[in-house]
């Protein structure tokens, strides 16, 4: 393959950010097919539209998912990018890696494909992209022979999980991230590889409600760590934070002269519940009214802790817009323990207690915080066995169009209308 | 041995699933996990987190393209091997984290990653703007209305002082999605940049037969715009769909079913610019990102319009909001009608929604502010 001229994408290889272009041809030199990802990118640019063919199934046997298909529209132009699948490997937990497994994945795709990748999908998987047909068994005979690892979600199935990085790095992870999202990435093989369901179907894993794996805003079922006890306090750091001698949010704010840290505007005055306030050189809180922000614990690391009895809040049903607008998922289990000992099993036997319903009455291509909106969440609670409370609702209905059951209403909905009429002319 | 094609399932392994993530911890991580007590940002990108084992771990975040190649991954392991044992993470917004067990570890590193010149930015950490999260684009997408990594490189050489400082007033997260299936999910971000399509779709008849299922078609629609038709190709009658233009919002989920009904367009297409976002359940519950800014034009190859655009927003949250203020939070103080005022930004009628569940929007109350808005 030829090298091409790229005058717009070259404009992209100036300024302080590193620069893809300036990268990919640097892989062009020993992977001359790059040349034509940079030319059809190239023609996107100049003709301002994309040069990629809608769909192409294809994939490895057994499997209906990890692979997404693709092709150019400019074949004879690019031969190198006629055929441009993308390859989902499933990432590690927490995404650490060591840099022998980085070596080996990259010597397969050296070898089977573009050598461009992303590092990583918007799901979590090592996306590799761009490589054809041919190569796809051979591939995958490499990565999980040689390499012992495998493809990750796609289409109507599980996508592959992803967690915050936890316990491992984290002294606010209220429950082992990592090794709760490993362990049902393991239990759920079938679910991720073999589409089965209405359709995509996420899991993420918070450790606390700083939610830095997004995962209320994005995933079908949200589990973010939260405690049930008071927050530890070490008033000798909370001294300390109001002398000026730790910094305020772990440094965060330090490029900036806020001016000296007043804990009463920064910390007591912005909790969202008024639960906190000083007693001399004391820091109270009424845990009783804390919602669990992690605003105070966020600014006074070094004071504050997550509290001892901990667990995680289960939300269900977050989206992106399509079709009917954006969904964060709703609060479904205040309260629950995610445990390995157990193997997790009251988190797993939620979940397939909302994958029977949902693969039941689930429509085609519908989330399942679509089929919750749908039936409505009394119905949902119900399905899964679950009593309402208060902290299902932001604030109670404000119509009175309840749908009562029959069996809700006494003497029942059968009734006589010559009865009635034998009461009341009409 | 490998792949026989001949007997393509002979031999086969599936369902291993992802590696075990504990051999892949550095041992300091190793040895501390659940014991960490406390952490602090000592300089922009670099952390540090103490062990009630008295460890320490020191991270140094540095940002990344996303689209990168085998020999940057191959290099990334090099200064890996060489600082840290062999190991090192990915952050879910697409930052590499290298990390030391001691104080005296961390220059040496930071020297090795300042020898790449601009490869290795250090930063992304505290209240400024770290990666941007973002999709494919024009790079491997079939559906985009915009490309995803030279818009992102084009607004991070704007706001790379950004990246590398921790003057705002908190984090701000960036999101970008090249079309409304925001696979990158950017609908809680603090400013979102999001492609959006702007012209119906054509039928292409010629093809419709042979790659649609036209109930499906139909039903992909939300709006209903979407009917069965009839056309003539090569003579004779076919069945096909038409689209009730006036009814088309333009949201290519029947593209999405039906390859016989593109919509993309180098005119029609461009970018809506959406702030005020956020996952994070602090101090305020999770807030989708509103729409401010309907559309900018796909101006190859470095978008000025939306890298002003965004820096634009960016400068008037910097000089407004209130320590610990996410951007959303400062439009609802000051009010949105402000925030338009104070960004320069020209509000229209497109940002006043008129979709499902429209009217939650709507301003039922007399407290308003007197902005320049009101003639």
């Amino acid at each position: 393959m030829a090298k091409r001229e790229t005058p717009l994408l070259d404009q992209l290889e100036s300024g302080p950010w590193p620069s893809f272009v300036t990268d990919i041809k640097r892989q062009a030199e020993t992977k001359p097919e790059c040349w034509d990802i940079l030319g059809i990118l190239e023609l996107s640019y100049k003709d301002r539209i994309t040069h990629w063919k809608h769909g192409g199934i294809v994939g490895v046997f057994g499997y209906g998912g990890g692979i997404v298909g693709r092709y150019a529209d400019v074949p004879e132009q690019f031969p190198g990018v006629e055929h441009f699948h993308t390859v989902r490997v499933a990432q590690p937990a927490s995404k650490y890696y060591s840099t022998e497994n980085l070596r080996g994945l990259m010597k397969l795709w050296e070898k089977y494909g573009s050598g461009m990748t992303n590092f990583h999908g918007s799901t979590g998987d090592i996306i590799l992209l761009g490589t054809r047909t041919e190569n796809l068994e051979p591939f995958f005979w490499d990565l999980t022979h040689d390499m012992n690892q495998d493809l990750g979600g796609s289409g109507s199935n599980l996508r592959t999980p992803a967690n915050c990085l936890g316990m491992s790095r984290c002294e606010w992870s209220c429950y082992d991230t990592e090794e709760c999202c490993h362990s049902l990435t393991m239990k759920y093989q079938d679910e991720i590889h073999r589409p089965a369901f209405p359709y995509k179907f996420k899991f993420k894993f918070s450790g606390c409600p700083n939610d830095c794996v997004a995962s209320i805003a994005r995933s079908d079922i949200s589990v973010i760590g939260t405690w049930r006890d008071a927050i530890r306090i070490d008033q000798a750091a909370v001294k300390e934070y109001v002398a000026g001698n730790y910094p305020a949010n772990g440094g965060a704010h330090s490029g900036r002269d806020w001016g000296k840290f007043d804990i009463n505007k920064e910390v007591i005055n912005l909790c969202p519940t008024n639960c906190m306030w000083m007693e001399g050189s004391e820091l109270k809180i009424d845990d009783k009214e804390c919602t669990r922000c992690m605003h105070c614990i966020n600014v006074m690391p070094r004071a504050l802790r997550p509290g001892v009895d901990k667990g995680a809040s289960i939300c269900v049903g977050a989206k992106a817009p399509i079709l009917d607008g954006a969904q964060f998922a709703t609060l479904v289990v205040p309260f629950i323990k995610v445990e390995k000992e157990n193997e997790f099993e009251e988190l797993t036997e939620f979940i397939e207690k909302v994958w029977d319903w949902w693969m039941e009455v689930g429509k085609n291509r519908e989330r399942v915080g679509e089929t919750m909106q749908r039936v409505g969440l009394p119905t949902f609670l119900s399905v899964m066995g679950i009593d309402a409370i208060p902290q299902h609702v932001k604030e109670p209905r404000s119509n009175p169009y309840i749908f009562w059951k029959e069996e809700e209403v006494e003497g029942g909905f059968e009734r006589d209308i010559n009865e009635f009429r034998a009461k009341h002319k009409a | 041995m490998g792949y026989n094609p001949d007997k393509p399932m002979d031999g086969r392994i599936s369902d291993l699933g992802p590696p075990h993530y504990e051999k892949f911890f550095p041992p300091v991580i190793k040895a501390n996990k659940g014991k960490w007590l406390w952490h602090e940002i000592t300089q922009p990108g670099v952390l540090l987190h103490k062990s009630e084992t008295g460890d320490e771990v020191y991270t140094v975040r540095v940002g990344s393209p996303r689209l990168v190649s085998v020999e940057y991954i191959r290099e990334v392991c090099d200064i890996a091997d060489k600082h840290c044992d062999g190991f090192l993470r990915f952050t879910t917004r697409n930052n590499i984290e290298f990390m030391v067990d001691s104080k005296a570890k961390v220059q040496p590193l930071l020297d090795t990653l300042a020898s790449y010149g601009n490869r290795y930015p250090v930063g992304g950490t505290g209240a400024g703007v770290t990666n941007i999260v973002h999709t494919q684009g024009w790079v491997h997408c079939h559906t985009p209305a915009t490309d995803a990594s030279g818009v992102v490189k084009a607004v991070m050489d704007e706001l790379f002082d950004y990246f590398t400082s921790m003057t705002l007033p908190a984090q701000v997260r960036i999101a970008l999605a090249c079309c409304l299936n925001m696979c990158g999910a950017v609908h809680a971000s603090d400013i979102a940049i999001l492609g959006i399509h702007r012209k119906p779709p054509m039928i292409d008849h010629n093809r419709i037969s042979g790659v649609c299922e036209l109930p499906l078609a139909i039903a992909s629609c939300p709006l209903g715009a979407v009917k069965p038709a009839k056309a003539e190709v090569n003579g004779k009658e076919i069945k096909t769909v038409k689209v009730t233009v006036e009814r088309c919002m333009f949201c290519g989920n029947c593209y999405t079913m039906c390859p016989a009904m593109p919509l993309a367009d180098p005119e029609g297409d461009g970018i809506a610019i959406l702030v005020g976002g956020k996952v994070s359940n602090r101090i305020s519950a999770p807030k989708f990102s509103k729409l401010v800014i309907p559309f900018l034009p796909n101006t190859t190859p470095r978008w000025p319009e939306t890298v002003a655009a965004v820096k634009k927003i960016l400068v008037a949250y910097a000089a407004d909001a209130r320590k610990y203020e996410r951007l959303g939070e400062w439009a609802e103080r000051i009010g949105w009608e402000k925030f338009f005022e104070k960004c320069d930004i020209p509000f229209t009628d497109k940002s006043i929604d008129d979709y499902r569940l429209a009217y939650d929007t709507w301003r039922t109350t007399t407290q308003f502010k007197f902005t320049s808005h009101i003639k």
